[in-house]
């Protein structure tokens, strides 16, 4: 029976998925794993105001709020409905825009839309809406253009030109102000923790199921049982093979139950990243190793792709465009997998085998990747390029990490995204700057030329080859002069590691 | 900055046609009329409306090839597969295979040929959409391929096109320039443009009792899908309906590129006696839908020692796709706009019109006019990189002026002072000369990061150029009750068409707005209507609405009149009321004894714009009923080692007339250049050797964010009253905004120009991607991105 696979550990089985909305705990036993919650709301509940503008995580239609209890406090974020699935909802307290203010009457942010004209069409409303709620609730300070932008940042407007939304924003959320909402988050709390238990989560049955177990031994257990299964993290990915390449995944295993892998350790000996942290809450630990990785996550995607999406997940689909791996690598990060057989680990360049293989055997998972501290004397830098600053894919991604004795350049680790097949060290370029003199940029050139050797970029729509290959050579030497002591104010249109003031303003 | 101001909006002036007496709800920055149901999502879209018991779903079946010969199409694998209920093919059509809006070129289903890669073969009909979307990917087809036409180059090669080559001018313009003591040529290319509006293509058909047909489509243009529909069914146009109460955003997307998706849920729905609902998935709306025409702009011009020129000429290659579609009004558009806002003593405009094998391009806000209008702006860029003159300044000389204002069509500029008054406000508010010395002194010292500053004019003629599209109707009920039921042939898609015409209405009237219910868009009610496009709506329907009103208004105020022995001009509508010589009535109650009297209280308003004429072959008219005007000042700072860039600033001063409502103008204003500055900057479209787009969703097609606006982003409406007799005497609003971006691509153009050598022309075309950027500095720079890459890749 298919769940004994889940509950060898003793533990009971649950066979539906509990959330609240509205504060009322629901329960859904039956539906197809692949179902996400973007047709749930729309399909099963009716729930028409979120709307789907592209199911694909991108322009934000689709948002709505997902309140979860985060060491004891109950955290709402906001997610891409259109490619989460129905079963990660689990645990979740549901807000769509239908839910954010009692019958009739307005939430703050929704009054602030209508007096500022903040719709046109208003088929983007409802997402924004929801992005600008969570806004309000979570109350970041200060609520600058920077902070509003960036929550923002995954809702498409096409019709306004945003300054109306921005405005609406400032002004419904300024001053703080209590709601009706953010009244009832206290007995939102408590539903939630009763909902808390670390059963496995079992629907379906041995050839079609979602199942989410509560412990990395019955994770252990369940990827040996079912090699064949696909293992979800936060769906940003998967999510599109779903609803965009229609693909017939019959098989869930989400790691959202499992406690252990989503652990966050700052420490003497670096960074731990448990492979379900998610880039949101990776963040602001990276931006404290350095302000570039902070950066790097402040243009991951957007709030409702960084609240979803993982750590583990961007490493693990071994995207030769993703943004984590490249900045890790060059970091000196080592990986951690685990399976059935027990745990081992490596630097992570080695997880890298080719495009579209990575080195983990069947039944194996990511455990979590560790950053170690950056010695004194050593310098980093990540830079991103993309057609758009953000929300959008690198086309380019170069991370550096150099040592430096004195002025000399005695250790290199170089890294970049969108090069190649894999993400991956430039190891000629690496050697050739060793002995470099950070004062005589004539030094660096030897580098700068390796790049042609270590990589053979390919054009595609994001960017051409010789583009490619110019904006790594570029890259590098920004770093270079960065680290010889140019003011980033000064090479870079944004500038988020000396202040974050934009250059030009 | 929030302090988008509104000046003399609110002053009440009277404008054309209306009383001399205080406007009440005209003028008034009420919200769109939807703006609470928007933000509590209950407004609702076409996949929104409740499907009847046992609709069905559709989704396309598309071509893997671009062009060749369809030798086997195998539809088995379809059918077997579950929950499939029809397959739609060619065979299955009783009328016409043709749902193009005039040329007959465009098919429902491909049915010998394919011309585009991704063109309908078959559409499948099944019990849920996502059986529809799977089995449709399971044909089996095969295609002789032939090598496609891709790029202008490739049409011209093939010398094939859609429409007629066309040309028209004044002058000798060749000899023009060769007198001229100064002469440059030059090309610029300018990217196409996806509408991404948020609310994909979709339509709900519900079949009726023989053969009637029920058809809610998100259109703006629901009298084509009607009659579209008609025909491919072979049925009389009454037999069939079409509605549409909103769309969640059109930009001229939705203006013939409905029609297709509307008509096969339509004929799915006969085949099927069940209704039937389509929603295109958001990647295959890309493929499957037309564009904004991409086109190379070769010019050649001679000017004299000021920078003034003396003759231009500009051939507009354009790249149409694979059918007509709208190409004649857009690319003819595109030639109306070649001189923007300068007059042009000798002058040739030429177009080709050629196809590719490509989707067929299509209507975008500014219909043509904005690439023409960009090529003009390179143009004066052009002499001012020559001259060392500020690019302003060669601007300025080269204007519309008294004596020098007939177009090359023959119109005159009536009023071509209003540019001038306009370019020097702005130029002064927004600080333009200070500034230019600000950035040359920082780019100066700046290594990496350049500025660039631009202020540009937009001078856009208001009328479809199509003439018989310049009608309206307009049907308007008053109940018993007093409310008052408002129809009208325009469709709403984010504009503000609707509440705009019922201000006009409530206006007219004299009533609470409440009074006024606005109703969704119906050819039942109000037929053989235009689209609601070319900045039109309201200056069509606002009109049309007005007529209507004002005919029951003169029937209401002849029976008050009558019955209580006063002068019908002492009867005045204002505040709800009527007032009656010394005694005032509730509207409702007047309403109330209208019809217990046997007053009639409906009527059909109709309108049709007067004074405008074009004679194509001639080339001679007055195509316009009045020009809208406006200008943008725009900063920008690239990266020179990326290519990477961003509008920093940018100040507008734009002329609506006389505003019916300065909220929903400015919003058209800063919605339009934001999208101006989308198509320029970030949105690329790419389409690869076997003519396949690239990119095809929002990953990869890359719309502004909140964070491409600057802050500092600053509106002002100029007061200004139309001097021509339209609705209030505003102007239109909806496209003319666009084109205040060319002043972002010319900023962004100006900071490229930092790392050039003096006189040097500057090689960016449209968009200006952060590639387009680098390669531009690149090259400029002498060490050409391509060339470069080449010999690093000859390296050991
Ligand atoms: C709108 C949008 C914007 C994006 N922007 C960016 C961006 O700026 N930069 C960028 O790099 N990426 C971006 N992405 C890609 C994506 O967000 C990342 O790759 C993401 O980190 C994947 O994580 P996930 O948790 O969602 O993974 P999922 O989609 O759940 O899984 C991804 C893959 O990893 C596997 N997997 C997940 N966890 C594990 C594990 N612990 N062990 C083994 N295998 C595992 C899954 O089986 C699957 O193959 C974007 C995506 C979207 C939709
Ligand atoms: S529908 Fe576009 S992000 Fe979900
Ligand atoms: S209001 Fe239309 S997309 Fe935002």
């Amino acid at each position: 029976m298919a769940g004994n696979a889940a509950s060898g550990h003793g533990q009971v089985t649950r066979r539906a998925i509990r959330f609240t909305r509205n504060g009322v705990a629901r329960e859904i036993a039956d539906f197809h794993p692949r179902t996400t919650l973007l047709d749930h709301l729309r399909e099963q509940e009716r729930a028409l105001g979120t709307k789907e503008g592209c199911g694909e995580g991108d322009c934000g239609a689709c948002t709505v709020a997902l309140g979860r209890l985060r060491e004891g406090r109950l955290v709402y974020e906001p997610v891409n409905a259109c490619i989460l699935l129905l079963g990660q909802i689990d645990g979740a307290d549901l807000v769509t825009v239908e839910d954010i203010a009692p019958d009739g009457a307005l939430h703050p942010v929704q009054e602030a839309m209508v007096a500022h004209h903040g719709s046109q069409c208003g088929f983007c409303t409802p997402g924004i809406v929801m992005s600008l709620f969570v806004l309000h609730e979570e109350a970041p300070r200060p609520l600058d253009k920077a902070v509003i932008d960036d929550a923002l940042a995954g809702n498409l407007c096409r019709c306004t030109g945003y300054r109306p939304i921005r405005d609406a924003a400032r002004a419904a959320s300024v001053e703080p102000s209590a709601t009706a909402f953010s009244a009832s988050r206290t007995d939102r709390a408590a539903a939630l923790a009763a909902l808390d238990d670390a059963s496995d989560l079992f629907i379906g049955d041995e050839t079609r199921f979602f199942t989410a177990p509560g412990s990395l031994a019955a994770l252990a257990t369940l990827c040996a049982a079912h090699p064949d299964a696909t293992l979800l993290a936060g769906s940003t990915d998967v999510g599109l093979w779903l609803t965009k390449s229609l693909r017939e995944i019959e098989k869930i295993i989400w790691l959202g139950r499992v406690s252990e892998l989503a652990t966050l350790e700052e420490g003497e000996a670096g960074l731990e990243i448990g492979a379900m942290v998610s880039h949101a809450r990776a963040h602001a630990p990276l931006a404290r190793l350095d302000p570039d990785l902070g950066e790097l996550m402040r243009r991951f995607g957007s709030a409702q792709v960084r609240a979803s999406g993982t750590i583990g997940g961007n490493i693990a689909n071994g995207s030769p465009i993703g943004d984590i791996a490249p900045a890790m690598i060059a970091w000196g990060a080592r990986l951690h997998l685990q399976g059935a057989q027990g745990s081992r680990e490596m630097p992570l360049e080695d997880y890298f085998l080719d495009y579209g293989k990575q080195d983990r055997r069947p039944g194996e998972f990511v455990r979590k990747v560790v950053l170690p501290p950056l010695p004194a004397g050593e310098a980093f830098r990540c830079l991103k390029v993309s057609k758009r600053f953000d929300e959008d894919i690198s086309a380019v991604m170069g991370a550096f990490r150099i040592g430096l004795e004195g002025r000399r350049i005695s250790a290199a680790r170089i890294a970049y995204g969108g090069m190649a097949a894999t993400p991956r060290r430039a190891a000629a370029a690496e050697t050739a700057l060793i002995d470099a003199d950070l004062d005589d940029p004539a030094s660096w050139q030897a580098a700068r030329a390796a790049l042609s050797r270590d990589y053979s970029p390919l054009s595609d729509h994001r960017a051409s080859a010789a583009y490619r290959a110019r904006v790594a050579e570029n890259l590098l030497i920004k770093a270079l002069n960065e680290i010889a002591g140019e003011e980033s104010a000064q090479t870079r249109i944004i500038d988020n590691r000396g202040g974050g003031v934009l250059a030009a303003e | 900055m929030a302090d988008s101001a509104v000046n003399g909006a609110k002053t009440g002036v009277s404008g054309a046609g209306e009383a001399d007496r205080p406007l009440r709800h005209v003028r008034q920055a009420l919200p769109h009329d939807s703006a609470v149901r928007h933000v509590q999502g209950t407004a609702q879209y076409i996949d929104d409306i409740r499907e009847p018991e046992g609709t069905l779903h559709i989704a396309i079946g598309m071509a893997p090839k671009a062009r060749g010969r369809i030798t086997a199409l195998d539809l088995a694998p379809v059918r077997a597969a579950p929950g499939i209920v029809a397959v739609l093919t060619a065979a299955d059509i009783p009328g016409p295979n043709d749902v193009s809006p005039a040329m007959g070129d465009d098919p429902m289903f491909a049915e010998e040929r394919v011309e585009f890669h991704g063109q309908a073969l078959f559409a499948v009909v099944a019990t849920t959409r996502d059986a529809a979307r799977r089995a449709a990917r399971k044909a089996h087809v095969e295609i002789e391929a032939e090598r496609p036409s891709v790029s202008v180059e490739d049409a011209i090669a093939r010398n094939e096109t859609v429409l007629a080559d066309y040309g028209f001018g004044r002058g000798d313009a060749d000899a023009a320039i060769a007198q001229s003591p100064h002469r440059l040529e030059g090309s610029l290319r300018i990217g196409g443009q996806e509408h991404f509006y948020l609310e994909g293509q979709a339509a709900l058909a519900i079949p009726g009792e023989e053969g009637d047909l029920h058809v809610t489509s998100s259109t703006q243009h629901p009298t084509e899908v009607q009659h579209v529909i008609a025909r491919v069914l072979a049925l009389p146009d009454a037999y069939v309906t079409c509605e549409v109460r909103r769309m969640g955003g059109g930009f001229g997307g939705k203006e013939s590129q409905a029609t297709q998706w509307a008509a096969i849920a339509a004929l799915g729905a006969k085949v099927t006696g069940r209704p039937c609902k389509i929603r295109l998935d958001r990647d295959d709306d890309f493929v499957l839908t037309g564009k904004r025409h991409d086109m190379r702009c070769d010019y050649a011009l001679g000017y004299d020692d000021d920078g003034v020129i003396q003759g231009y000429k500009v051939a507009h290659l354009v790249r149409c796709g694979y059918s007509a579609d709208l190409s004649q009004g857009v690319v003819d558009r595109t030639m109306f706009h070649s001189d923007n806002a300068y007059y042009l003593p000798a002058v040739r405009i030429d177009t080709r019109r050629l196809k590719t094998n490509t989707v067929s391009n299509t209507a975008f806000r500014g219909f043509g006019g904005p690439q023409g209008m960009l090529s003009i702006e390179r143009a004066m860029d052009e002499i001012a990189w020559a001259t060392g003159r500020d690019p302003l300044d060669v601007r300025l000389a080269n204007l519309y002026a008294a004596g020098r204002d007939i177009t090359p069509y023959g119109q005159k500029v009536e009023d071509p002072q209003i540019m001038h008054a306009m370019i020097a406000e702005l130029a002064e508010s927004a600080d333009y000369r200070a500034r230019r010395a600000e950035i040359a002194a920082f780019n100066a010292s700046s290594r990496v990061l350049k500025k660039g500053i631009a202020l540009t004019p937009v001078k856009f003629g208001i009328s479809f150029t199509l003439m018989h599209l310049n009608q309206a109707g307009a049907l308007v009920h008053v109940y018993q009750d007093g409310s008052v039921h408002l129809n009208h042939g325009g469709t709403e898609m984010g504009q503000g068409l609707y509440m705009k015409v019922a201000q006009v209405v409530a206006e007219e009237f004299g009533i609470a707005m409440e009074r006024v219910r606005i109703t969704a868009t119906t050819t039942a009610k109000v037929p053989n209507t235009a689209p609601t496009a070319a900045s039109s709506g309201s200056d069509l329907n606002g009109m049309a609405a007005k007529i209507a009103c004002e005919a029951i208004k003169a029937r209401m105020t002849a029976f008050a009149s009558e019955k209580y022995g006063v002068l019908a001009e002492q009867i005045d509508f204002r505040d709800d009321r009527v007032f009656i010589g010394n005694e005032s009535l509730s509207f409702p109650e007047l309403a109330r004894d209208c019809v217990m009297n046997r007053v009639q209280l409906s009527h059909a308003g109709f309108y049709r714009t007067p004074e405008i004429w074009w004679d194509r072959e001639k080339a001679q008219g007055k195509p316009f009923f009045y020009f809208a005007y406006g200008a943008a000042c725009a900063e920008a700072v690239i990266d020179t080692l990326t290519g990477e860039n961003r509008i920093t600033r940018v100040d507008i001063l734009h002329d609506v007339g006389k505003s019916l409502n300065p909220a929903v103008d400015i919003g058209q204003i800063e919605g339009g250049f934001v999208q101006g500055m989308g198509w320029l900057t970030t949105e690329e479209l790419v389409f690869d050797d076997e003519a396949r787009l690239r990119t095809h969703a929002p990953s990869t097609y890359k719309i502004p964010v909140a964070s491409d606006v600057p802050e500092h982003f600053k509106v002002t409406l100029y007061p200004n009253a139309n001097r021509t007799q339209t609705i209030y005497r505003s102007k239109a609003v909806g496209e003319p905004p666009l084109m205040l971006a060319n002043a972002a691509f010319c900023a962004i153009t100006d900071a490229v120009r930092a790392v050039a050598p003096k006189g040097a022309r500057i090689p960016l075309d449209a968009p200006a991607t952060p590639e387009a950027v680098l390669r531009a500095c690149a090259s400029l720079q002498g060490e050409a991105l391509d060339g470069e890459a080449l010999e690093a890749g000859a390296q050991p």
